[in-house]
């Protein structure tokens, strides 16, 4: 399984993404230059966190316009796995694969701690090896994270099950206290409509090995990578 | 031509020093080459008056590959590898625009890191304010805080650490002193040198404005009430340029093609050109209309004076000029060859054809005039010295202070701060802040590096010499608790106006106290910044000699930190407990008192301390360390209490005041927990290293419970504290966010 990591100028979780899946998964990955007209070969396609085009205007909204990001929405479009963490969460909105918005958090400051997630839904290709309503710990780093749709949209996103990821206290409670930046619902993760697309704010390759005291962060790689061998094997 | 007197002076040269620089040139200046020794005569970029200060300062060991001098300093770590580390100041531009002011104070700092060839890893900031109760110093707290979280975050280098302190000696001038640590293989080094006869000189980077004109003056005078109006000195920073900035010029560097390279800081062009070449032994010459600039009509005066931020110089090896352009033009950035290295010596700077300013690029720096300013003790220090700390009243309620003290905001927890700092990025950061010192992991092997800053300012004031060796002393037994040896240090020196004798005496007296301390624990000096004139209204800042340390840890498997770990775990207390009361947090706190002295330091038994706890760090005898600091024994416990959400049981004998015993601040002392089964061969070792030590008790329930026994006198003794941790933790955490409502 092939995976690749987006560069846009201004991203600063590239290397770390990389270093993660090479880490947890062992397999070949590399990264692909915003410049870049193709994504040809690869299995999953990671648009990792950062300040694209510094963030200047809105969160991702220059990035969009990349002209890597031609090919990706098609990758996407075909069915492939496309996961964008924080930044690439918040750049995926901006293209329209994903609904809603991220906002500035309700603080209106920057926050970087650990927050615990409830997996809602583990019967997609990133949660697979989760059991249902599973807790794990994931840190967030963000300053715009606030998670808002208009309510129909809400609903359908519900219906459909595709909140993947909400912020809950360690008992797995979703209350407003364990809710860090306002975001609808403790939204914290989603996917589109196929499941082939996942955006989440929290930071699942900052705990992914046992120096860094935490390696809940593995279980959506190694998620991936069971669900691309049971397909490709 | 001949200037006005008027045109020097404001550009802050004496007449005797304008004198200097017509013996120099053999002729009258002109308006350009003014400016130009101006700003590089300027005490924030000569050093005029603090160089023969810090000439005493020991700068030499075996680990140390590069010292005082260069853009950052070197330290080795082993396989081939090197930290890369340097603090500096943001002072002034902070206290006026304090977003702005901290963010390009990150910014620069990482330019001095990357500039030698490093990938910066880990930032941390040294912050002092006035007291949170004043508007505007919620403003500028606020303010410079959001600045290094808006540049620190988006470049993706983590903020692992600090410090912060509130004062009302710094209620006007607060102080931002930024460090940097960048990893480097020590192949890839790089200096800031001009050499090679013939070698293009590029400018890479952003463009050139007319921002921040004159910031290196602004930087060397007192803040007045008109220093609102040096906002235009003031530049502006920005992180995503930045981050461009770091990867092409990594990238550029490891082609080989860098001869020298050096940032574009303070006095922008000015100081990178004459710098280099003068470090080289050669000379420059620029032609400035290839500048690239922002606004039509710049001045050579303006390109030369220019603080743009996010720029750089480099000399380039003759013919890579285009490999270099083709590599910064695949991050979208400007690189262009504005001159070339020479043979004679000068800085010669054109306009095209015509020569706009010629000086001997030694004139500029090593040739800066030196001043060897008169001293004079302070009459205030016998006063506060000498002040009756013995006849206050103990207080009847040791619960209530500790309370107190836990909440007020030089001991409570800084995670309203750090948690808008990214400290995770670059997946590196094994403890995170709010332990005694960070640590970092270097990937591929099994090392981490920890960092710390450390100085506390009502030390340095109620006694420069010794505040300044606890600082050195604090930051050492920082990094011990961490598990690391400590090798090296960088410093940033914060103080008042140099020209009053009084401020000059404790310049003095803070160097000669850290460079003892220095020698003492073997950490040498590699470099750092001066910050002077921070006074306002003509009230100087606490001397404030911060201390940047970086230690290694040999094993990243035996890392170690302050919480305590295992119920049943037997709890030491290395180090004497002394009858001292002066400077600490709880005679400010309790009493309103600033007064006293700063606690003894007896840096032969700080040495035994630390060397002992390291040892045991390492052979795993240790489960958790932390060094008793503002609070005293009593802040100590409880942080070991909270930081492990355990409680402990105490026991101790009484032998002087309790409040002394409690809240106290005596120096080189480090409480331990170790597994009971160990304790009789702790004992052992610490004997026999002659360590002084209390067993204190043990790690227990959910309180944290403290008796005190006195033998002499029936009545004395009894339970002193008994809270929750729980308790504990809310009021530490809920203080400053609380102020800050």
């Amino acid at each position: 399984m092939k995976f690749g990591v987006v560069v846009f100028p201004g991203s600063n979780c590239d290397a770390d993404c990389l270093h993660a899946i090479k880490v947890v998964t062992g397999q070949p990955v590399e990264y692909i230059w915003h410049k870049s007209g193709s994504v040809d070969g690869f299995d999953c396609i990671v648009l990792p966190g950062g300040f694209s085009y510094g963030d200047y205007l809105r969160c991702g909204a220059v990035a969009r316009f990349s002209p890597v990001m031609t090919p990706v929405i098609d990758f996407a479009q075909r069915g492939g796995l496309l996961l964008g963490i924080c930044n690439g969460f918040q750049i995926l909105t901006e293209a329209g694969l994903l609904p809603g918005a991220l906002h500035r958090n309700k603080n209106l400051q920057f926050l970087c701690h650990d927050t615990h997630l409830r997996i809602e839904n583990n019967q997609t290709p990133f949660t697979s090896l989760a059991t249902a309503g599973q807790v794990i710990r994931v840190p967030i780093a963000h300053g715009e994270g606030n998670y808002y749709a208009d309510t129909a949209t809400i609903q359908q996103l519900e219906e459909n099950k595709q909140v993947l990821f909400r912020y809950c206290d360690p008992q797995g409670e979703i209350t407003p206290a364990a809710n860090p930046n306002g975001s609808v619902n403790n939204i914290a993760g989603i996917c589109n409509r196929q499941g082939n697309v996942l955006g989440m704010m929290p930071h699942p390759e900052r705990c992914a090995e046992d120096i860094l005291g935490n390696t809940n962060g593995q279980l959506i790689f190694q998620s991936l990578l069971q669900q691309w061998q049971r397909r490709c094997g | 031509m001949t200037l006005e007197p008027q045109i020097w002076r404001e550009m802050g040269l004496t007449d005797d020093e304008y004198e200097r620089i017509v013996t120099i040139l053999g002729r009258q200046p002109n308006y350009v080459e003014v400016g130009i020794f101006a700003v590089m005569w300027s005490e924030h970029c000569s050093y005029k008056t603090s160089r023969p200060a810090l000439k005493t300062l020991p700068t030499e060991g075996p680990a140390i590959l590069q010292g005082p001098g260069e853009n950052a300093g070197i330290v080795d770590i082993g396989d081939g590898q090197a930290v890369v580390f340097k603090i500096e100041s943001h002072n002034h531009p902070s206290a006026i625009e304090p977003y702005q002011g901290a963010a390009t104070g990150v910014g620069g700092i990482l330019r001095d890191i990357f500039t030698m060839g490093a990938r910066p890893i880990a930032v941390l900031d040294s912050l002092r304010f006035g007291e949170l109760n004043s508007p505007r110093v919620r403003y500028l707290f606020d303010g410079v805080v959001a600045g290094i979280s808006g540049y620190g975050n988006c470049i993706g280098v983590p903020t692992v650490g600090g410090e912060v302190y509130f004062a009302d000696s710094y209620e006007d001038n607060c102080l931002v002193n930024v460090m940097c640590v960048g990893l480097i293989d020590q192949k890839d080094i790089k200096k800031g040198v001009a050499s090679g006869v013939g070698n293009p000189v590029m400018v890479v980077g952003a463009k050139t404005g007319r921002d921040g004109i004159h910031g290196a003056t602004f930087a060397s005078e007192e803040l007045s009430e008109a220093a609102a109006e040096r906002r235009p000195a003031v530049q502006v920073g920005d992180p995503f340029m930045e981050k461009l900035l770091l990867e092409a010029c990594l990238e550029v560097i490891k082609t080989g093609y860098v001869v020298g390279i050096q940032d574009m800081g303070a006095a922008g062009l000015t100081s990178s050109s004459c710098e280099m070449a003068s470090r080289a032994g050669t000379g420059l010459e620029m032609d400035l209309a290839l500048v690239p600039r922002r606004e039509e009509g710049m001045t050579p005066y303006e390109l030369m004076l220019s603080e743009s931020q996010e720029r750089m110089l480099l000399v380039v090896q003759q013919g890579t000029e285009e490999k270099v352009t083709e590599i910064f033009a695949k991050w979208d950035l400007d690189s262009v060859v504005v001159g070339q290295v020479t043979a004679d010596g000068l800085l010669r700077l054109k306009e095209g054809d015509k020569v706009v300013a010629e000086i001997p690029a030694k004139a500029l720096t090593d040739e800066a005039p030196v001043y060897h300013r008169p001293t004079e003790k302070p009459a205030y220090l016998a006063e506060v010295q000498d002040y009756p700390v013995d006849a206050l009243t103990m207080p009847d309620d040791y619960n209530e202070v500790l309370l107190k003290l836990l909440a007020s905001p030089n001991i409570a927890s800084k995670e309203y701060v750090y948690q808008q700092y990214d400290h995770m990025v670059g997946l590196n950061t094994v403890v995170r802040p709010g332990s005694d010192a960070a640590v970092l992991r270097v990937k591929d092997t099994n090392k981490g590096i920890a960092m710390t800053t450390d100085c506390n300012g009502r030390y340095c004031y109620l006694n420069p010499k010794t505040g300044a060796a606890i600082a050195v002393a604090e930051a050492a037994r920082n990094l011990v608790c961490s598990g690391a040896k400590p090798l090296a240090v960088t410093n940033c020196l914060n103080f008042g106006n140099p020209e009053k004798p009084e401020v000059m005496w404790t310049i003095w007296q803070c160097v000669e106290g850290m460079a003892e301390a220095c020698r003492n624990l073997e950490t040498p000096v590699t470099g750092g910044n001066v910050s002077l004139y921070n006074e306002t209204k003509g009230n100087a800042i606490y001397p404030t000699p911060t201390i940047g340390m970086v230690g290694l840890v040999e094993d990243l498997n035996k890392v170690c930190t302050q919480g305590f770990k295992q119920e049943g775990d037997v709890i030491f207390l290395l180090g004497e407990n002394l009858p001292e009361l002066g400077g600490s947090e709880y005679l400010k706190i309790h009493f309103g008192l600033e007064q006293g002295n700063a606690p003894v330091l007896n840096l032969e038994l700080e040495k035994k301390v630390q060397q002992l706890v390291l040892a045991e760090i390492k052979s795993g005898l240790i489960q958790s360390a932390h060094d008793c600091a503002e609070g005293g024994l009593a802040v100590a416990l409880a942080e070991c209490c909270m930081a492990g959400n355990l409680g402990a049981d105490i026991t101790m004998v009484r032998r002087f005041r309790g409040d002394a015993l409690l809240f106290g601040e005596s120096q080189s002392r480090i409480i331990i927990s170790i597994n009971q089964e160990h304790s009789v061969e702790l004992v052992k070792k610490m004997v026999e290293a002659g360590v002084p030590y209390t067993q204190l008790g043990k790690v227990a329930g959910d309180s944290l419970l403290l008796n005190v026994v006195n033998p002499g006198c029936s009545g004395c003794g009894g339970n002193l504290l008994n809270l929750p941790v729980a308790k504990l933790a809310e009021t530490w955490r809920g203080a400053i966010p609380c102020l800050m409502q």
